[in-house]
C-alpha cells in the first residue's frame, strides 16, 4: 500500500471512527437518563423529540452557547490544559480497539480498527493511566478545597485500582499469548463440545472478568466508586469551577471511557465479534459487528444498572477493598492462570 | 530525510525542552509536568528503536504512575512557588568544572564512535517475548534480586513511616462507665 493511501485510509478512518464515538457518547448518556429514569419510577428526558431522542443535541447547543466562566483565582493555563488531556486521551484510546475482521477493498486489506498495534492492549493502559492527569490537575488548578478534594481522591483512587485493573488482564494475556487485541479476539473462537463458544469468561477467567469490571468501574470514577465527585459531600469534586463546553469535555471524556471499557471488556472476555453467523454474504459481513456492538452495548447497560442500583462506598471502604480484597484476588488468578496453562 | 530521523529529532526536541523548561520553572507543578513530557518522548524514542513493550513500560509507569504520585504529593502538600536565592557557593565551586568535565567527556564519547554505524530504526528486538525471555530466563537472578531489594526498601519506608505508639497500650485512657 502505498504511503499517501495509507494515511488516506487513516484519516477517513479516524474521522468515522470520532463521529461513531462522540456519538455513541451523546447516545449513552440519553440511555442512561432514560433507563435511570425508568429505574427511579420516573420518564426520563421526553420533550425533544420522539422518546427524548434529540435531547443530547439540545444539550450539546446549549453547552456551546453557554457563557465559559472561568473563575478569578484560577491557576490558568493547566485550568485550560486539564479538561483538554481528560477528553483527549479518552479518544485516543479507543484507536486501537477492533470492531470486526479485516476487511477487502479494492484489492487491499483494510482492518476494521484504526490501526493494529501489536502491543494494543499496552497502549490502552498507557492512555489511561497518563488520563489522569486531567482530573488530578482539574482540582489542583481550580484552587477550590472541594475540587482539590476530588483531584486528590481520583488520583489515589485510579492509582489504586490500576493495578489491579492491570493484573486482572494477564490471566488473558497468559492463555491467549499476545498483547495484540486482534489474536486475542481470534484466540477465543470455537465452541466447547459445539455449544459453549469458546469465550474466555467460559474458559476460565471468570475471576479475572470480575475484578477487570470491578476495577474498570473505579478507574471510570463512575458509582459505586465516584468519591472524586461525591456531590453531598464536595459539591461536584474535581469539576465544580467548570462550566459550558470545558465541563461538557469531562463528561464526554467519562462516557468515552466507559465505552472503552465497555469494548475492552468483550474483547478480552466475550470473544469480541464472534457469534453465530447465518444468512446471505451481506448479513454474514455484517453480523460480527453487530455482535460486537451489541455485546458492547449491554456491558453500557450494566454500567446504568449499577448506578441505578449500588450506593456510593465510603473512602476507607474504598482503599480497603481495593487493596486488600481485589489485588489478592486478581494476583490469585494470575497464579492460578499460569498453573493451569503451564500444566 | 527520512520519516524515522524527523520523528527521532522531534521527540529528541522535545525531551531537550522538557528538561530544560524542568529547571527553569519555579513551580513544582510546572516542573512535574515537564518530566512527564520529557518520559513521554522518551517512550517516543524507544518506539523508534524498535522496543514496543519497553515503550509501553516507560509510559505506564514513569508518565502514569510515578509522576501521579509525584502530582499527588505536590498538590497534598500544596507547594508553592520557589523563591529564588543567589545559589550556593558549593555549587559553582564544584558543579561548573563539574558539568564542563561532562560534556567534554560525552563529546569525547561521541566522537571516538563517529565511525561506528548506529542502530538503525525499529532494529532491537524489543518485542514482550523476548524481553519476558530475558528477564524470567537468561537473567533471572538479578531480576530476583533486584525485587527483593524493593522489597526492602518498601519495608524501610513503611518502617520510617508509621510512628511509635506514645503511650503504651495497657494504660491507654478508657472511660469507666
Amino acid at each position: 500500500m502505498p504511503i499517501w493511501l495509507f494515511i488516506l485510509a487513516s484519516a477517513i478512518k479516524s474521522a468515522l471512527l470520532l463521529f461513531v464515538l462522540l456519538t455513541a457518547v451523546a447516545y449513552t448518556v440519553w440511555l442512561e437518563r432514560k433507563v435511570v429514569g425508568r429505574m427511579q419510577n420516573r420518564w426520563g428526558p421526553t420533550r425533544v423529540g420522539p422518546f427524548g431522542l434529540l435531547q443530547p443535541a439540545a444539550d450539546g447547543i446549549k453547552f456551546l452557547f453557554k457563557e465559559d466562566l472561568t473563575p478569578p483565582h484560577v491557576y490558568k493555563p493547566l485550568y485550560i490544559a486539564a479538561p483538554l488531556i481528560a477528553v483527549i486521551f479518552a479518544l485516543t484510546s479507543i484507536s486501537v480497539i477492533p470492531f470486526g475482521n479485516a476487511i477487502t477493498i479494492g484489492g487491499y486489506s483494510i482492518p476494521f480498527q484504526v490501526t493494529d498495534v501489536n502491543t494494543g492492549l499496552l497502549l490502552i493502559l498507557g492512555v489511561t493511566s497518563v488520563g489522569v492527569y486531567g482530573v488530578a490537575l482539574a482540582g489542583w488548578s481550580s484552587n477550590n478545597k472541594y475540587s482539590l478534594l476530588g483531584g486528590l481522591r481520583a488520583s489515589a483512587q485510579m492509582v489504586s485500582y490500576e493495578i489491579s485493573l492491570g493484573l486482572s488482564l494477564v490471566g488473558v494475556l497468559i492463555m491467549a499469548g499476545s498483547f495484540s487485541l486482534r489474536d486475542i479476539v481470534n484466540s477465543q473462537g470455537g465452541h466447547f463440545w459445539g455449544i459453549i463458544p469458546r469465550w474466555n469468561i467460559f474458559s476460565g477467567q471468570i475471576i479475572g472478568f470480575f475484578c477487570y469490571l470491578t476495577a474498570a468501574y473505579a478507574e471510570t470514577n463512575r458509582i459505586p466508586f465516584d468519591l472524586p465527585e461525591a456531590e453531598t459531600e464536595l459539591v461536584a469534586g474535581y469539576h465544580t469551577e467548570y462550566s459550558a463546553m470545558k465541563f461538557a469535555m469531562f463528561f464526554m471524556a467519562e462516557y468515552a471511557n466507559m465505552v472503552t471499557v465497555a469494548c475492552l471488556a468483550t474483547l478480552l472476555f466475550f470473544g469480541g465479534w464472534h457469534g453465530p453467523r447465518f444468512g446471505p454474504d451481506i448479513v454474514r459481513a455484517i453480523l460480527p459487528v453487530f455482535w460486537f456492538v451489541a455485546k458492547v452495548f449491554v456491558f453500557l447497560f450494566v454500567y446504568i444498572w449499577v448506578r441505578g442500583t449500588l450506593p456510593r462506598f465510603r473512602y476507607d471502604q474504598l482503599m480497603a477493598f481495593g487493596w486488600k480484597f481485589l489485588l489478592p484476588v486478581a494476583l490469585a488468578n494470575v497464579i492460578a492462570t499460569a498453573i493451569a496453562v503451564a500444566w | 530525510m527520512s520519516i524515522h530521523l524527523i520523528l527521532f529529532l522531534a521527540f529528541g526536541a522535545v525531551c531537550v525542552a522538557g528538561a530544560i523548561n524542568l529547571l527553569a520553572q519555579t513551580h513544582p507543578i510546572n516542573s512535574a509536568l515537564s518530566l512527564i513530557a520529557v518520559m513521554a518522548a522518551l517512550a517516543g524514542e524507544y518506539l523508534l528503536l524498535g522496543a514496543e513493550f519497553v515503550a509501553a513500560v516507560q509510559v505506564i509507569v514513569y508518565a502514569g504512575a510515578i509522576m501521579v504520585l509525584f502530582v499527588f504529593t505536590i498538590m497534598l502538600l500544596n507547594a508553592g512557588e520557589e523563591e529564588r536565592t543567589k545559589g550556593s557557593r558549593v555549587a559553582t565551586l564544584f558543579g561548573v568544572p563539574g558539568i564542563l568535565i561532562a560534556s567534554v567527556l560525552v563529546g569525547w564519547m561521541v566522537l571516538r564512535h563517529s565511525g561506528t554505524e548506529a542502530v538503525a530504526a525499529g532494529a532491537l528486538p524489543g518485542d514482550p517475548r523476548t524481553i519476558g525471555q530475558l528477564l524470567f530466563h537468561d537473567f533471572l537472578l538479578p531480576f530476583e534480586i533486584t525485587s527483593v531489594l524493593i522489597l526492602i526498601a518498601i519495608m524501610g519506608s513503611v518502617v520510617l513511616a508509621s510512628k511509635p505508639p506514645t503511650t503504651p497500650r495497657s494504660v491507654s485512657v478508657r472511660k469507666v462507665d
